[in-house]
């Protein structure tokens, strides 16, 4: 350990300022892009099975459809 | 020879594979990640001049290397899709960009951050930072593109000669220090037989670069998973996982 003390380490010898907003930004922005990243699945499959959902029923309205026609 | 690789140009089967890496990516880059920035910030010795704070050389070159390699290997992608008509090469390519953009954004701001203290000044419009803000607007400008057009095919090839005419711009970034008297330091570990670095602080810089290169290949593959499900999205397999949940 470089540091004698835990409060010695949070002060980085006096620059605490640098280090920690460079080091927060940097993981703070890594961490939202992963977040991003791993939700996007979600909500893609979801889009996909809301418009698989939609095109099925359209098939099935237009079978009905046939089906009505044929009979009359 | 070469043959075993050809089953891989199907989606479904790229996308097994990357759901099978994904796992020790993830847990290899998160455990290195934690290694590093313990060693380098609690661990590794103070600097003679900068004391503390140049303990942000450990997230600043890990971010200023790679998001250059991840411009490289997106140009690449582009190059293979452009050449054999590989979708799956779009797919990479458009993962890619935000990665690399992210990147690109947290080594000019950890840059600024540095440059406070030890320069003076957080920005001047020397070779290496200019040519580098370039390369941030070349990924937004990638980005953009893909998400420009319906038509993912269209976007890609649009978003790809952006990439490819922009290639030009990274031997600029890696030789500006050389070519020009720059304010930025030229290369510090490029050398590895004679680096211009005490071991100590080294060996937590390269342990960084490699959590970062590993991150960075997590992230590829959780992208790049989301593009092939995107792309394909008329197929029978993507149909069965999005009917899995959209069931709960």
């Amino acid at each position: 350990m470089h540091f004698d003390s835990f409060s010695d380490f949070i002060a980085m010898g006096g620059h605490a300022f640098y280090v920690w907003w460079a080091y927060g930004i940097t993981f703070t922005l890594l961490f939202t892009l992963t977040v991003v990243s791993v939700r996007r699945k979600k909500s893609l499959l979801k889009e996909i099975a809301k418009r698989a959902q939609h095109e099925d029923k359209l098939k099935q309205m237009r079978k009905d459809k046939k089906t009505n026609e044929s009979k009359t | 020879m070469w043959k075993w690789l050809h089953p891989y140009a199907k989606p479904e089967r790229s996308y097994q594979l990357a759901s099978t890496l994904l796992p020790w990516f993830a847990i290899s880059s998160i455990v290195l990640l934690v290694i590093g920035a313990v060693w380098g910030l609690a661990f590794a010795p103070a600097e003679l001049y900068q004391k503390e704070y140049y303990r942000i050389i450990y997230i600043h070159v890990p971010s200023a290397t790679l998001s250059m390699s991840v411009y490289m290997a997106m140009a690449t992608a582009v190059l293979i899709s452009m050449v054999w008509q590989l979708k799956l090469a779009d797919a990479a390519a458009a993962a890619m960009a935000p990665i690399g953009a992210t990147l690109t954004a947290t080594a000019l701001i950890t840059g600024a951050i540095w440059g406070a203290p030890s320069w003076g000044t957080s920005w001047v419009w020397d070779a290496r930072l200019t040519s580098y803000l370039i390369l941030l607007f070349l990924y937004l400008g990638v980005i953009a593109l893909h998400n420009a057009f319906e038509d993912k095919a269209l976007a890609s090839r649009a978003a790809g000669i952006l990439t490819l005419v922009g290639v030009v711009n990274i031997p600029i970034i890696k030789y500006s220090v050389e070519w020009w008297n720059t304010l930025h330091q030229t290369a510090t570990i490029s050398k590895l037989s004679a680096p211009s670095m005490s071991s100590e602080m080294l060996w937590p810089l390269l342990t960084n670069i490699l959590a970062f290169a590993l991150m960075i290949g997590a992230l590829t593959l959780i992208r790049f998973k989301n593009e092939v499900l995107a792309r394909n999205a008329m197929r029978p397999w993507v149909r069965e996982l999005a009917a899995k949940v959209g069931d709960k």
